[in-house]
């Protein structure tokens, strides 16, 4: 099949779920999108059942911590191997209520990513079969990936964020 | 009483399962990584998989690096191709940088990216047969790597974790000796791949432990977010390198070897194949370099390419941009920018956000270890103890890309 195009894709979501998509940017030519984590499991169950577009394979999960706004972004990378396109899709969700629905329902490849986020992020994917740490020790008691937690010890003066240019 | 029968009470030890922690340092896992088996007999009713024991937190630490100080960090993922790592990072951020680099840096940057994916294969591969007994293959073809390792020295100074390369090309040329070494290599190097086919390929011993064992299906490698080697053994064509051709690959002419079944057997054949192709593409590159301007090993981006000492040394411009990029204070776009390169296990992806900082806002390793593993516990479930060794053998779990 021919390659998808961007604009085939938002049209495609545009006709479907109308405002529930915000914030469409094509940087560097990958087509990245938000939506509310109501509407996250809908969406990627589109992308992926859609026949015409096919998203049959989930490339990653990550998070992204934001402080000042409070928020934490979930990011899913999609692709669709048929088509050879890929999505990004963000969901912003508050850092105090740190929950979204687990899209290891879709692919069972999100099992391991999902733990991995909750691990670094604290994120609850709410559904998920073992939700558990993955990486640290189950005893760490904190998410590490959160910004609030430096990376050595915070007195140390030469590692202050200001040198680093933020 | 029958002697020969045996008589199983209920309180007996052998009516029971047997718990078995296979690893974490374990000579079968060839990595540090934890399973715990409930065996009955040789056969495995369940398993938790537990990994994490070399979690060095490199996605934190690059937080807190400029982006030339992470080129080491993702030597540390999949340590048996560090330069596809380095590469796949150095082109994450020359995207971003929207940085056009010659096609001789390419040609030079593709050799020694299928030179590491052949080493990766080797090992492997060379590993599968070990790991069903056949240890005189693993010797024959394991001096090859360590070729691979001269070339790497050759062409900058490390061998293992190579940190190969810089932001905008390479950190030197290639120089005649590292030409000659490689051209050696593509002389020697079919000879014993064929002499190590003839000698498996259609064994008997190992055809009957491979053949049909940790068979997967399409769609359960696809859902389980399969990439490289592995899904490909199951008949999906993809690979990074031509779907999104990156690093010119798509001037080459090279097949995507793909298997039918997805069993252990297959995976070792497209291996096998994937170093023909390799072969196939360092041969070509070496042909295409020669009609390339000489002496070209990086782009002409003095604000983000580290001047050579003797600039710096006589040159206020050099000195200047010297400082500023050890520093870290190089204008990249406030932007995201996701880049994925054919790693030896699969699709290496890195997520980088940038926000005007010196360092990263954030970076994720899309790791294909980490990706694949998951679904080992879950296929270990009836499969005979010694089976889901080679099983995981032929997946190529490398501890540090599983943990990063």
């Amino acid at each position: 099949m021919a390659k998808a195009t961007n604009t085939e894709i938002i049209e495609l979501l545009g006709e479907r779920f109308g405002e529930q998509l915000f914030d469409v940017t094509e940087p560097y030519g990958l087509l990245t999108f938000s939506t509310t984590k109501d509407k996250v499991i809908a969406v990627l169950s589109f992308l992926k059942e859609n026949g015409k577009i096919d998203f049959n394979f989930l490339t990653d999960i990550t998070a992204v911590h934001y402080p000042e706004k409070n928020h934490i972004a979930v990011v899913y990378h999609l692709h669709s191997m048929v088509r050879g396109i890929r999505v990004r899709l963000k969901v912003f969700i508050h850092e105090n209520e740190p929950t979204i629905p687990t899209a290891s329902t879709l692919w069972n490849a999100a099992n391991w990513m999902e733990r991995e986020t909750y691990d670094f992020f604290g994120v609850k994917f709410e559904g998920h079969p073992d939700l558990r740490r993955i990486l640290n020790m189950d005893d760490l008691g904190v998410h590490p990936m959160l910004k609030q937690y430096p990376l050595e010890d915070p007195n140390r003066v030469d590692k202050k964020d200001e040198y680093f240019g933020r | 009483m029958n002697h020969n029968q045996p008589v199983y009470t209920d309180n007996d030890p052998q009516s029971e399962l047997v718990t078995l922690n296979l690893g974490p340092t374990h000579p079968a896992t060839h990595g540090v990584f934890q399973n715990v088996l409930q065996l009955d007999g040789e056969r495995i009713v369940s398993g938790v998989s537990t990994i994490g024991y070399i979690h060095r937190a490199f996605e934190k630490i690059a937080e807190h690096r400029p982006f030339y100080q992470i080129t080491p960090l993702t030597d540390r993922l999949n340590y048996c191709s560090s330069p596809i790592n380095n590469m796949g990072w150095h082109m994450t951020v020359e995207k971003l940088l929207n940085i056009q680099i010659p096609k001789r840096v390419d040609y030079l940057r593709v050799i020694i990216m299928e030179l590491s994916r052949i080493a990766d294969h080797i090992i492997c591969n060379t590993i599968i047969a070990q790991d069903t007994g056949a240890t005189t293959t693993f010797l024959y073809l394991f001096q090859f790597r360590e070729h691979i390792y001269e070339i790497y020295e050759e062409v900058c100074g490390a061998r293992l974790t190579t940190n190969i390369g810089r932001i905008g090309g390479l950190e030197r040329d290639f120089n005649d000796i590292a030409f000659a070494k490689i051209n050696k290599f593509l002389k020697e190097f079919p000879k014993a791949l064929k002499e190590f086919e003839s000698l498996l390929n259609r064994n008997r011993i190992f055809i009957d432990r491979t053949a049909g064992v940790a068979e997967v299906t399409q769609e359960n490698a696809l859902s389980y977010g399969w990439t490289g080697p592995l899904l490909r053994a199951t008949g999906v064509d993809y690979d990074v390198r031509t779907s999104e051709p990156y690093a010119s690959y798509q001037d080459f002419d090279f097949e995507i070897p793909v298997g039918t079944s997805g069993d252990i057997y297959d995976r070792y054949l497209v291996r096998n194949e994937e170093m023909w192709q390799s072969v196939r593409i360092i041969e070509q590159a070496m042909e295409k370099i020669k009609s390339e301007p000489k002496g070209i090993f990086h782009a002409d981006v003095p604000e983000f390419y580290l001047p050579g000492k003797e600039e710096v040394y006589n040159n206020m411009e050099a000195l200047i941009y010297h400082f500023k990029i050890v520093m870290g204070e190089i204008d990249a776009p406030k932007a995201e920018v996701y880049h994925a390169v054919e790693g030896g296990n699969g699709e290496l992806g890195f997520y980088l956000i940038n926000d005007g900082g010196r360092t990263p806002y954030r970076l994720h390793f899309r790791r294909p270890s980490f990706i694949n593993y998951s679904m080992f516990a879950k296929m270990s479930e009836g499969m005979l103890l010694s089976d889901a060794i080679i099983n995981m053998s032929s997946m190529n779990i490398i501890a540090g890309e599983l943990d990063a």
